[in-house]
């Protein structure tokens, strides 16, 4: 499995994963700066990904959208905070509408990554870091829940849980 | 921060421990209702269904809104996920996103992946 770690951080609403790609940090720098390559990973299949403008240099924009099968739009962009190629990207991730503006009242996320150099490839970190339940509840509306049925598997755990 | 409060999970628990309460949930999951279109739905009378809304109301599972002359119920999702339920959620997805960052490195054959050529040739 790519996936080698997961931290959850509740209360400062954050999201740490590691993962280890045989390929060297290069490579997996170029999956973020070709967008073709992007969009073929940011979005599950069912919501496929088309990103539209695209500079990961700092202070630039990779703005994209999301089509659901219903054929719904869910737009975003990144606000580059900094690019230092292939070790360190960082950004700012908004909900946007379908003109791409910021949509203010939805907080977004930062998200950090980080590609190190291993005896076989790249050890990849990807931290998300949330700014209100909010925001992290409708990135998983973005794709993520399908139908009602993730809903429903949630009041099924939480009896579980009881 | 929506994280279930001692009090409010005794209050979501006790609510959901009826099968019939769990089914309107996963009704109103779906789509809004409202109770005379719920009550359809059960042998029971109208005023026992508008008491269990009432249950899963006060829970804050559910919250009625007026379409037009009538009130319908629908289901509360932010206070059916906790945070704790939305991380795991989020992992979910970066999994599968990772999946695909691997397929697709790994789908650029071994010229191009330079010293991980070893790496894959024991896969």
């Amino acid at each position: 499995m790519p996936v080698t770690e997961t931290f959850h951080d509740e209360a400062t609403l954050t999201l740490t994963i590691v993962a280890e790609f045989a390929a060297d940090p290069e490579r997996v720098w170029d999956v973020y700066a070709d967008p073709r390559q992007l969009e073929t990973i940011w979005g599950p299949p069912t919501y496929p990904a088309t990103v539209v403008d695209h500079s990961l240099d700092p202070g630039g924009r990779v703005t994209y959208f999301m089509t659901s099968p219903e054929g719904e739009k869910y737009c975003g962009l990144w606000e580059v905070v900094s690019a230092d190629r292939p070790r360190r990207l960082e950004f700012r991730d908004y909900f946007a509408d379908e003109n791409f503006q910021v949509v203010e009242s939805m907080p977004g996320s930062t998200c950090i990554y980080t590609f190190a150099p291993t005896e076989t490839g790249t050890r990849a970190t990807y931290e998300s870091i949330f700014e209100s339940a909010d925001g992290l509840k409708t990135v998983l509306e973005m794709g993520v829940i399908e139908g009602s049925t993730g809903a429903i598997n949630q009041v099924d755990e939480l009896l579980a849980r009881g | 921060m929506k994280v279930l409060l001692d009090d409010q999970a005794d209050a979501v628990f006790q609510a959901l421990a009826d099968r019939t309460r769990r089914d309107i949930v996963r009704r109103v999951l779906v789509e809004a209702l409202s109770v005379s279109e719920l009550a359809a739905e059960y042998e029971m009378s109208f005023a026992a269904v508008q008491k269990h809304v009432a249950v899963l109301e006060r829970a804050g599972l559910i919250s009625k809104q007026r379409v037009g002359r009538e009130q319908r119920a629908h289901a509360e999702v932010s206070s059916i996920r906790s945070v704790r339920d939305m991380l795991d959620e989020l992992e979910g997805l970066w999994r599968s996103r990772v999946r695909r960052i691997d397929a697709l490195l790994a789908g650029e054959g071994p010229t191009t992946l330079g010293r991980s050529e070893a790496a894959d040739d024991n896969r």
